[in-house]
């Protein structure tokens, strides 16, 4: 396959790079073969990947770059928590991608990136350059926000777990360490977080938990929000289901934590837990900011919703939670993959010279899980209003479950493997 | 002077264009792009893995999934989740998607 260097060489322009801007961007894309690299290899990224492949027929070469060599999912992650799935379950390989695909996936971590130059440096693989980049790095965590987890030995003891993998095993050793008669406290941060009911998810399946093999032990959910922001009645109806092991405590911001006594300081009060587990609030992956993308409120990518690329970086598109989000839209791994379909379309056009379309949808369903088997849900479906130039969830549509089910149950687990195969077979 | 039909065919093709001008030309990939908010549940192209717990779409002859997309917006229909995605949808995409899932192998 003849990459961009392999073209100039054999074309005799070893410096042509300098010659680059006076081609239009279709007499480009005659030229050579256009090259796409997607770093992030999650939900968003790996669809992007496989979509790009896919719908270009294998004209178009995609490279993704991911830090971690497997895929784990955040989805399901509350189960292993809860001790009813393994990390094994909601772990994925690479390989489809690669081999089915014809993905080149490079291991690695990018360090900078020169949107003006279309190159970006790789901590081990050197440079790569590209003609359009999509970036979907996720969040990261503002832990400058939480006074007492400045240290790393403080993070390896008060756990978020809000990005599953070694995590979320060592949060699940932790509740197992734990004597019955014991308190776990989960803190929520303010919304927009990643995963708006996992945190609710989270406290119900750890009950159901304790519920089975330690009944004197307490869920004390602390949430920074007024309310629960997902699902409210349907989680409520749920928490009542663990009246006296479950307490929900609303407005009740993380102040501080005191990692040795696994304390959380609220406003009024400090609550000693045996297991603390804290959702600290959170950001755009910092690639973005490196980028120098423009950001919403100082933490969320600003991003054209018809194409996905960054406002003020042409040739960067960012996907999935790192975005400042469309109005009622939820950062979720569903929406991610959508936004990654949206977004290898455009990018396709692009490359071929041509506008994108100008009618984009996107929708989204969240599965939760209320205990190891019954399960509830969100939906919604937005499409792309021209005037407001942002994508609308249409009224009337979309809802949530009439009550927890097994039914759902089993949709849930379904609707994990059949998004997995999308991302990643 | 009376107007001969070809006048009046190109009279009505030139208008058309002249819409078509005034509003974004429509994606020629809408079907698919469309489909493909259904297949994150559904499987890629429709392919969902063969546990039968979510139906696959691809091949399915579109007026029969064009009945049913039509009874889960109108409430006929009962289910868990689809009613209220299918309120979702334009009854002009919904002919879009299954036209392009019956098209699939």
């Amino acid at each position: 396959m003849l990459n961009r260097r392999d073209f100039l060489k054999t074309a005799g322009l070893a410096g042509g790079a300098l010659l680059l801007p006076v081609l239009s961007g279709r007499a480009l894309a005659a030229a050579r073969r256009a090259h796409v690299v997607v770093v992030g290899g999650g939900y968003g990224g790996a669809t992007a990947a496989k979509y790009l492949r896919m719908w270009s027929g294998g004209a178009v070469d995609v490279t993704l770059v991911e830090r971690d060599p497997q895929f784990i999912s955040c989805p399901i992650s509350n189960l292993v928590i809860g001790g009813v799935k393994t990390l094994a379950d909601i772990t994925l390989g690479y390989e489809g991608l690669r081999d089915t695909w014809g993905v080149k996936v490079m291991k690695d971590e990018v360090t900078a990136i020169d949107p003006a130059a279309r190159t970006l440096r790789l901590a081990v693989g050197g440079t790569l350059s590209w003609d359009r980049l999509v970036l979907s790095p996720g969040v990261d965590f503002q832990f400058d926000q939480v006074p007492g987890l400045g240290s790393e030995a403080a993070r390896a003891r008060i756990l978020h777990a809000w990005k599953a993998g070694a995590q979320t095993v060592a949060l699940r050793a932790q509740l197992e360490a734990m004597p019955d008669g014991g308190v776990y406290a989960l803190t929520i941060p303010l919304a927009p977080y990643r995963c708006p009911p996992g945190p609710y998810e989270r406290a119900c399946v750890v009950a159901d938990y304790f519920r089975r093999a330690k009944p004197k032990s307490k869920v004390l959910v602390l949430d920074a929000n007024a309310e629960i922001i997902s699902k409210k009645a349907l989680f409520t109806q749920a928490f009542a289901r663990y009246q006296g092991i479950l307490e929900y405590r609303p407005n009740s911001a993380l102040r501080e934590v005191d990692a040795a006594s696994r304390t959380a300081v609220l406003d009024f009060e400090n609550v000693k837990a045996d297991v603390l587990n804290v959702v600290p609030p959170q950001r755009a992956g910092a690639i973005a900011t490196q980028a120098g993308l423009k950001l919403i409120n100082g933490r969320w990518v600003d991003i054209d919703w018809l194409t996905f690329e960054s406002v003020n970086t042409p040739g960067v598109h960012v996907l999935g939670d790192a975005i400042f989000p469309a109005p009622t839209m939820p950062k979720s791994g569903h929406m991610a993959n959508q936004h990654a379909k949206v977004a290898a379309a455009a990018i396709l056009r692009l490359l071929a010279g041509e506008a994108p379309n100008p009618t984009p949808v996107v929708m989204n369903t969240c599965y939760s899980f209320v205990d190891a088997t019954h399960v509830i849900h969100v939906s919604s479906v937005h499409q792309y209003d021209a005037a407001q130039r942002t994508v609308l969830p249409v009224a009337g549509a979309g809802g949530v479950s009439v009550d927890a089910s097994e039914q759902e149950g089993r949709y849930a687990l379904a609707w994990a493997h059949n998004i997995w195969a999308d991302m990643l077979a | 002077m009376t107007l001969s039909p070809r006048c009046a065919v190109f009279g009505l093709l030139f208008g058309l264009a002249t819409m078509a001008h005034a509003s974004p030309a429509p994606d020629p990939d809408l079907a698919r792009n469309l489909a493909a908010t259904c297949t994150s549940c559904h499987g890629t192209d429709g392919h969902a893995r063969p546990d039968a717990t979510m139906p696959v779409l691809a091949g399915v002859p579109a007026p029969e999934l064009m009945q049913k997309l039509r009874e889960f917006r109108s409430g006929t229909r009962r289910a868990t989740i689809m009613p209220q995605i299918a309120k979702g949808y334009s009854e002009a995409q919904l002919e879009l998607i299954a036209a392009y899932f019956a098209a699939r192998q």
